[in-house]
């Protein structure tokens, strides 16, 4: 087990090399005016220039520029964006935000999903299962910015039980219920189609029967061996889930104007602030593949069949 | 026709008797007669062997004694299942469930799928301890320790923490005939028990069974396509076809004189060492489809001595010799060997 | 639909799990191809097969001659009716500058098609190509071919898109045509790698099969082997991945123009009229109601038919 996650530590290292010079290669190196509008409608500074090239070593070569960056990010320091805020501060302010607005997603795409799944994987064919499948597929295809407007408008604006935007930091857990839901809207489909197919899967599996045979209590055949076994799949999906939410609360923190890490970025790439793009991206990365490394440890503690040496 | 005016056996209730069972599967197809009228029973001590191609009805007669039956598909349509004189069928879901187990337990032929892969064999056998027996944890191992000693796995102690797929295959039905008998049932189903191992696995199973059977005198019905296995462990054999039990007779009787031509077929298509280099005999034609079963006999089709009443007239189980039961109108014939 | 390439590889994962470099000596049971017939005839007969298809014939339709549809200009604009509701006249009613909201929503889905389709062919192309010979091939080339996926599955969706799109922008010029194409590029770039996973693991399944081993032992040629014996063998996944993504991308690409770094006028597409009623929400919802709903009911008839396809190809959920 020791061995393996070694392995697969050391193989995340050349996967967040590439990541994140692809990030820097785009947001660097692409041609054109670096600087034009920067400064307003005024061209630049020289001085503000000649500050700037200096402090991103603009005028190295590529590859360089990208080594010197990683040194200093690998010790932890984000540098500072163009107006010379350390950019370190500012996702210290923005984490927290996104990370409850993905917890909330989780947990809500976990319970919904889950419950929604087992209930039509249980009854088999007829109306919860028909409602299970025509609701998933409809959340499916919403895109996620629609679902957001239409609670922000409904929940928000018309009947008031919510506020339309949360502009709190740290935002208030309360607060973030409509907005988690949206986040976690499509996933929620995902997990309850998922755990349906496993659950009906898993349903007339043998070890099933032999439960019955046993004469163990109905509560406990479903509970204890069904779930069990049904939930591999299920949890490895969230898992790697959380990864996904940070990354992809862009639009769900637009509109509900929610100060965290998609936000950070969005508006980092529409200011052309390069430093804080790649210095946020580089980190949703780490978490991203951290992530996923977790999901598949915990694969091994979930099913017994697999082993890692 | 009931069985028990026909086969002699102690007047008090049995173990367990099947009465004239009837089960459909109703699918998209139509309807198949799966089961059409079976009745056995079984004393404690005593090994009933259910013989039968895939499809003759064998296992669904069983997953019905253990109320395991899949519905849907499966309809019972007729017929009880008596359990020392309880019709199981009637009983409430409570009371099947006690029963199961604790009365009467199962195993089945492929252990890899039937034990639960993600739980600890010890945990299998300890769950029913506890949550049946309310044992605590601690005396709950202990006695599954006693059990995989009983049923001969080695390292009884470690092994109870390990997980069936750590398991051989052999060892893998030890453990599931270890966790049948946590609840020291009277009636142990045996679901072709041997059919998933290698041929020396399969006569250690056959062994330890017998032994076990022996031990507990527990009742024990074993079913399976295979009349070499069966040779040796059965005191009464129970053939089948098409959802009917064709013939029912003591071991030796059967193999000495069949009272069926399809048991008579079955015994042919035995490999023999006194009969090396001649053909070996099979049973010609298919088995009937159970949604279109033949009028009149259902093996005429395929039977060697059809005659034209088998064609219209369905033959009634009687009593050919003394203990004996044959679904065949020419049982006499066969059984005093013309 | 925020992410096309973890939702339709979500989706398609059943038929064919991931699978990772350890796993190249498993054998897994693949399907036969006489589904095929079989999975046709199993479709015809299912309600969300035919209300899928049916819908999508409609949207093509409108896609390839709008003027079927309306005789109104989509582009014509009078402020004199801005946001005025529907009405008899303009069924959708007008958007913020007075333009028929019906019209645009009927020209608005070429853009959108034209976008979804493009982008599944490249994905497919590239990822399924990609996906066969590292499957095929194994060993380093796999590794290698694996490790580049990664990187690109490592980056999310939409802040992918977002950086590039934001970066090649301020380089190159903003024609619509060289908009779209950047579009779909973008998200092509962003969603091989789900796709090639799927091939991959098809593949492999594919070259364990007993007669795949025996074409290799009687000397078949490579080619031979991955065009007669691979290639059907994820016809069926790749089948199912790229109609549930070809929803996806379209579901994308309005994400992207609702950011503000897609399509943008004077293209007409549904993102774009999305984007364009985000200010007018709270006085004039019909500007995104309208939009939204085809956007929505297009995406959803493409999910369901891959929805269908998958399940009448899958003999377990039969």
């Amino acid at each position: 087990m020791g061995r393996y996650v070694l392995r697969r530590l050391l193989q995340l290292v050349p996967v967040f090399v590439g990541t994140t010079f692809l990030i820097y290669w785009l947001v660097w190196s692409l041609p054109g005016d670096r600087f034009a509008g920067k400064c307003g409608e005024k061209p630049c500074d020289p001085t503000y220039i000649a500050k700037m090239t200096e402090k991103f070593n603009l005028d190295d070569p590529l590859v360089l520029q990208y080594l010197k960056y990683l040194g200093k990010l690998l010790t932890g320091d984000f540098g500072e964006n163009s107006s010379e805020v350390a950019i370190g501060s500012l996702i210290n302010e923005a984490y927290p935000n996104t990370l409850r607005l993905a917890l909330v997603a989780l947990l809500i795409e976990a319970v919904i999903g889950l419950a929604a799944g087992i209930l039509s994987g249980l009854r088999g064919r007829g109306f919860v299962d028909s409602l299970t499948l025509v609701s998933t597929l409809f959340l499916i295809s919403l895109p996620v910015f629609v679902t957001g407007f239409a609670l922000q408008i409904l929940l928000g604006y018309e009947l008031q039980w919510i506020t339309p935007t949360v502009t709190d930091s740290p935002a208030p857990w309360g607060q973030l219920i409509a907005p988690g839901f949206v986040l976690g809207s499509l996933s929620m489909a995902y997990v309850a189609r998922l755990t349906r197919t496993s659950i009906a899967e898993n349903r007339r599996a043998d070890y099933v029967r032999t439960a019955i045979a046993k004469g163990q209590p109905p509560r406990r055949v479903v509970g204890v061996h069904l779930l069990r076994n049904s939930a591999i799949p299920v949890v490895t999906y969230l898992g790697t889930d959380l990864g996904a939410l940070m990354g992809g609360a862009i639009v769900t923190e637009g509109i509900f104007d929610i100060k965290g890490i998609g936000f950070l970025v969005y508006d980092g790439i529409l200011g052309k602030d390069g430093a804080t793009v790649t210095g946020v991206v580089s980190l949703l990365v780490v978490v991203y593949l951290l992530a996923n490394l977790l999901v598949d440890l915990l694969y091994a503690v979930l099913d017994p069949r697999i082993r890692y040496d | 026709m009931t069985v028990e005016s026909i086969v002699d056996s102690e007047a008090a209730g049995p173990l367990l008797a099947v009465d004239e069972l009837f089960v459909e599967f109703r699918t998209r197809d139509g309807v198949a007669k799966v089961l059409n009228g079976v009745s056995y029973r079984v004393e404690a001590g005593e090994t009933l062997a259910v013989l039968g191609e895939s499809g003759s009805g064998k296992s669904v007669t069983a997953q019905t004694i253990m109320g395991i039956l899949d519905t849907p598909p499966g309809v019972i349509t007729g017929g009880e299942v008596r359990y020392h004189g309880e019709n199981l069928l009637a009983a409430s879901a409570k009371r099947r469930r006690e029963v199961r187990g604790s009365g009467i337990a199962m195993i089945f032929q492929d252990a890899l799928s039937a034990l639960n892969p993600v739980f600890t064999v010890g945990f299998q056998i300890e769950e029913q301890l506890r949550v049946r027996r309310g044992m605590s944890r601690r005396d709950a191992r202990k006695r599954a320790v006693e059990l995989l000693d009983q049923v001969r796995i080695p390292n009884a102690r470690d092994r109870v923490r390990q997980y069936p797929h750590e398991f051989s295959g052999g060892m893998r039905q030890r453990a599931m005939i270890a966790m049948s008998l946590a609840l020291d049932p009277e009636l142990l189903i045996a679901d072709e028990p041997t059919t998933a191992l290698d041929v020396t696995v399969q006569a250690q199973i056959m062994d330890l069974l017998r032994e076990i059977q022996l031990d507990r005198h527990m009742g024990l019905i074993l079913i399976t396509h295979d009349l070499g296995v069966v040779a040796e462990v059965a005191d009464r054999i129970a053939v089948m076809y098409a959802g009917r039990i064709v013939e029912q007779s003591d071991a030796v009787s059967l193999y000495r004189q069949p009272g069926h031509p399809y048991t008579q077929a079955l015994l042919d298509s035995l490999p023999r060492l006194d009969l090396k280099g001649a053909r070996l005999n099979t049973i010609k034609g298919l088995p009937p489809s159970l949604i279109d079963i033949p009028a009149g006999c259902p093996f005429h089709p395929r039977c060697p001595r059809v005659r034209d009443v088998c064609r219209t007239d369905v033959p009634p189980a009687h009593r050919p010799a003394a203990g004996r039961l044959s679904a065949c109108h020419f049982a006499e014939e066969l059984i005093s060997g013309e | 639909m925020t992410d096309p390439s973890t939702a339709a590889s979500g989706a398609a994962v059943s038929a064919s799990e991931f699978v990772t470099g350890a796993e190249h000596v498993q054998t897994k049971p693949g399907k036969p191809r006489s589904l095929a017939s079989d999975a046709w005839y199993d479709l015809r007969r299912r309600p969300r097969f035919i209300i899928s298809a049916a819908l999508i014939l409609l949207v093509l339709l409108m896609a390839a001659w709008p003027s079927l549809f309306t005789s109104v200009d989509p582009n014509y604009a009078d402020l004199d009716r801005s946001r005025l509701g529907p009405s008899a006249q303009a069924w959708f009613g007008y958007d913020n500058q007075g333009a028929d909201i019906f019209a645009r929503t009927i020209y608005g889905a070429r853009a959108s098609i034209v976008v979804g389709i493009s982008a599944t062919v490249f994905t497919v192309l590239l990822g399924g190509t990609l996906g066969l010979l590292a499957g095929y091939h194994g060993g380093w080339v796999d590794a290698v071919m694996s490790r580049v996926a990664d990187i690109f599955f490592g980056l999310p969706f939409v802040l992918g898109a977002i950086v590039i799109l934001s970066s090649f922008r301020a380089t190159g010029g903003s024609s619509a045509t060289e908009i779209t194409l950047l579009v779909i590029l973008s998200i092509s770039v962003l969603s091989w790698p789900a796709c090639m996973r799927i091939t991959r693991a098809a593949a492999i399944t594919a070259k364990q099969q007993d007669y795949v081993k025996a074409a290799r032992a009687l000397g078949a040629s490579t080619s031979r082997i991955i065009l007669r014996h691979l290639l059907p063998n994820i016809l069926a996944p790749v089948l199912v991945y790229a109609t549930i993504a070809l929803g996806g991308f379209i579901g994308a690409e309005a994400t992207l123009s609702f950011l503000g770094i897609g399509l943008h006028a004077p293209v007409v597409s549904w993102g774009v009229m999305i984007a364009d009623s985000r200010d007018f929400l709270r006085i004039a919802p019909h500007t995104l109601l309208f939009p939204a709903a085809f956007l929505t009911a297009t995406v959803l008839a493409f999910v369901m038919l891959g929805d269908a396809v998958r399940e009448a190809l899958d003999p377990k959920t039969r």
